[in-house]
């Protein structure tokens, strides 16, 4: 393309995204389409990946054309494969994209849709995509080292510490969060627990047919998985209208508590083929397949969005969690602007597939650009509800109260209509008994997609069926996350205790499966209890743990990457990762202040302990779990306190000349497709 | 003529990746470069000997939130 057109092809990209962005920004007493939002979205991520990203890769990282990655000169057929750049595009959006930026968009639906928008376009932008771009081509640049490693290589022993027990960390509340949602959604709705639970001996059948009649045939075995589980859907109705089967089907929070913690267990401990291999592949088949559904339909449909941009409840007295804007809606979005364990992938698997070193850009910045048009279409299918619809479903009963008609005047008397009467009827319309306090977000979200799907095709008679399906969806792949989950956590626990005592490292020894199996569950089991509990619903305080766990996971990455930045004598360039790493101190610092010490007893841990106690019937069990919370979240700021520490003190020595600049990267070698275009 | 032509090579190159990167993220691949490594046929023998060896690979992989 002629350099003049090309110049006037990106201005006129700039102008659409400005004039998006504005009509996203500035509408006010009016409804706007959702194609807003999407030509926001595309035009920013499009000017970002060919400027930001492109600077970035020119002058922060000079990547090397002629350098040979991990994947080539350790190429061993298994872990590290030269591979195309496309396939590996895929592989890591598959690995990245997870219930996180559908979740999180969601529940900051409460801001209005402004602040989570604009927070996602800006955060994905220069925060999420430089932080996995960065980690990746460092990765690339130490065969393939993990983010725990590199951060004892360049910034110190601590630092490797912390980061290893962050990642414990995030681990155990991440599991606890994913399992709530997916308790919350299915409580007493026997048509979705019906198909959750189909999906256990579908996966199971899979893993049989996959290894006895079909060897290898994944691809065949996962779309024949895909119409069982569809078959599932389609048979759950008549078991939500049969009410002598639906009782088997129907269970309380609690119950679904345990039922799922069994679970977790069982697939931590029976062999990976059988159960966690078929899941993981079902899963994967479904969810590419409805993100590009969803896109479509958004398309198609063009939505109307019904939420304000701003709502009342950005002075933080939101009911589906309490707190402010600045910093609650950030560390609510959080994987759909910038997620922590993207870091653990982007130094896992994908820098030992990178065929050269210019493709991390596209790979490591590229993918969480299409993450982050995830947490977009997840914002738009909340606010084309109503938001007196949006409010009943999403907030618990302790707020608005049991009752269908209070729960209705409640919601009301805040600004937004809603009446019993039409939370009935759209209660009946997906073949629910009722959507009062379905706290977590997955609801709200299944509500919307299938607004969008039913719109798109089949209409309002297939509402029930999509609403269904997007419940699966969701479920499906949340505990996909919660059975890989809990093994990879195992295995962390396992290769510690295996310093202490050997035979525990041994990962094919069954009592040493067995104790650290039950010990990660047990974790994350207490959590989910806690949740389950909790009269606020759980998700006011698991969620936000959750959020500041995330992003002190990406404060570490950015430790990391700012270290090697300064050690590699890039000073001049270092604001491109501490920018970001200064914005998340100031969201994860004060929002911890604020869950422990914050005076309102809805958003501080400790007020909240101090006024149960006080109560007519001091619940000694919520005060603990309070304090509990109190110290989790203190200790996941005390660590990152102390990688931050270190690595300030080795930004100051290497400065101040006191410190050979050294960075710890593999030697130069020559690549063989050095030929080859791109 | 030309144009349709290399707009069909094109689509196909398309496709081509497209089915690659589905083969990669289900361990097709995988499974073809474990039999032509050691020269196997694809058999439930060697496709249990694959799961053997990938499987700790495999699990010790992080699912995204």
């Amino acid at each position: 393309m002629p350099k003049t057109l090309c110049i006037l092809v990106w201005i006129a990209v700039a102008l659409l995204g400005a004039l998006a962005l504005a009509t996203v920004a500035l509408h006010r007493g009016e409804q706007i389409n959702a194609m807003w939002l999407v030509v926001a979205a595309a035009c920013s991520y499009a000017l970002g990946y060919r400027f930001y990203s492109k600077f970035i890769a020119a002058k922060l990282l000079t990547l090397d054309a002629l350098r040979a990655t991990p994947a080539e000169r350790l190429e061993n057929g298994r872990d590290f494969v030269p591979t195309n750049k496309w396939v590996v595009f895929g592989h890591h959006f598959a690995a990245i994209a997870g219930p996180g930026p559908l979740v999180g968009p969601v529940l900051a639906a409460q801001f209005g849709y402004l602040p989570g928008t604009l927070w996602i376009l800006a955060g994905a932008v220069f925060g999420g995509c430089v932080q996995d771009f960065v980690i990746l081509l460092f990765s690339v640049r130490r065969d393939g080292k993990s983010l725990t490693e590199m951060a004892r290589d360049e910034i110190g022993r601590l630092g490797g510490l912390v980061a290893y027990v962050a990642v414990i960390s995030i681990i155990v509340i991440l599991l606890a969060v994913c399992a709530l949602v997916v308790v919350n959604a299915l409580k007493a709705s026997p048509w979705g627990t019906f198909t959750i639970a189909m999906t256990i001996p579908i996966a199971l059948l899979m893993g049989v047919y996959l290894r006895t009649m079909r060897p290898g045939k994944v691809l065949e075995t996962s779309a024949l998985g895909f119409a069982l589980v569809m078959l599932a859907i389609w048979g759950g109705q008549w078991i939500s209208q049969t009410e002598s089967v639906a009782r088997w089907f129907t269970f309380s929070g609690p119950a679904l508590a345990i039922l799922i913690i069994i679970y977790g267990f069982a697939a931590s401990a029976l062999p990976v083929w059988l159960l966690l291999a078929p899941r993981d592949y079902l899963s994967t088949f479904v969810k590419l397949g409805t993100i590009t559904l969803l896109a479509l339909g958004i398309v198609a449909l063009r939505p109307t969005l019904h939420m304000p941009p701003l709502t009342r409840f950005i002075d933080g007295s939101g009911p589906v969690f309490a707190g402010n804007v600045f910093p609650f809606a950030f560390i609510t979005i959080a994987c759909g602007a910038i997620s922590g364990f993207h870091a653990l992938i982007s130094s896992g698997t994908t820098p030992k597939l990178i065929r050269r070193e210019t493709e991390a850009r596209m790979v490591g910045y590229g993918a969480m650009l299409a993450e982050s048009m995830v947490a977009i279409m997840a914002m738009i299918a909340a606010c084309v509800l109503q938001p007196g619809i949006y409010f009943a479903i999403n907030s618990p009963a302790g707020i608005v109260g049991q009752a269908p008609e209070a729960a209705a005047a409640t919601i009301s008397n805040w600004g937004f209509p809603i009446t019993a009467a039409e939370m009935y009827t759209l209660a009946q319309s997906v073949g629910e008994q009722t959507l009062y306090n379905r706290t977590g977000g997955a609801p709200a979200f299944a509500v919307g997609m299938a607004h969008i799907f039913s719109n798109s095709l089949g209409g309002q008679a297939l509402m029930a069926i999509w609403y269904h399906f997007a419940i699966m969806f969701e479920a499906l792949f949340i505990l996909t996350v919660l059975d890989a989950g809990t093994r990879v956590g195992r295995f962390m626990v396992q290769d510690a205790l295996g310093h202490i005592w050997k035979p525990m490292g041994r990962t094919s020894w069954y009592p040493s499966i067995l104790a650290t199996s039950a010990l990660i569950v047990a974790g994350w089991g207490y959590f989910l209890w806690q949740g389950v509990k909790d009269p606020l619903g759980g998700i006011n305080s698991l969620w936000p743990l959750f959020g500041i766990a995330n992003q002190l996971l990406a404060t570490v990455a950015l430790c990391v990457a700012t270290t090697i930045v300064i050690k590699m004598g890039k000073v001049r360039y270092t604001t491109v990762t501490l920018g970001p790493l200064l914005w998340l101190v100031a969201v994860t610092y004060t929002a911890s202040w604020h869950k422990v010490f914050d005076p309102n007893p809805r958003i501080g841990f400790l007020s909240h302990a101090m006024q149960v106690a006080a109560g007519p019937a001091a619940n000694v069990r919520l005060i603990f779990n309070d304090r509990l919370d109190a110290v989790v979240t203190g200790a996941l700021i005390v660590m990152v306190t102390l990688i931050l520490i270190e690595s300030a003190v080795e930004w100051v020595r290497v400065l101040s000349g006191k410190k050979q600049a050294r960075v710890k990267e593999s030697p130069f070698v020559a690549t063989r497709f050095a030929e080859e275009q791109g | 003529m030309k144009s349709f032509r290399l707009l069909a090579e094109e689509l196909k190159s398309c496709g081509q990746v497209f089915v690659a990167t589905l083969r990669e993220i289900f361990d097709e691949s995988a499974y073809a470069r474990f039999l032509s490594e050691r020269q196997l046929a694809s058999s439930r023998a060697a496709y249990a000997s694959f799961r053997r060896e990938y499987e700790v690979t495999k699990a010790r992989r992080p699912r995204c939130c």
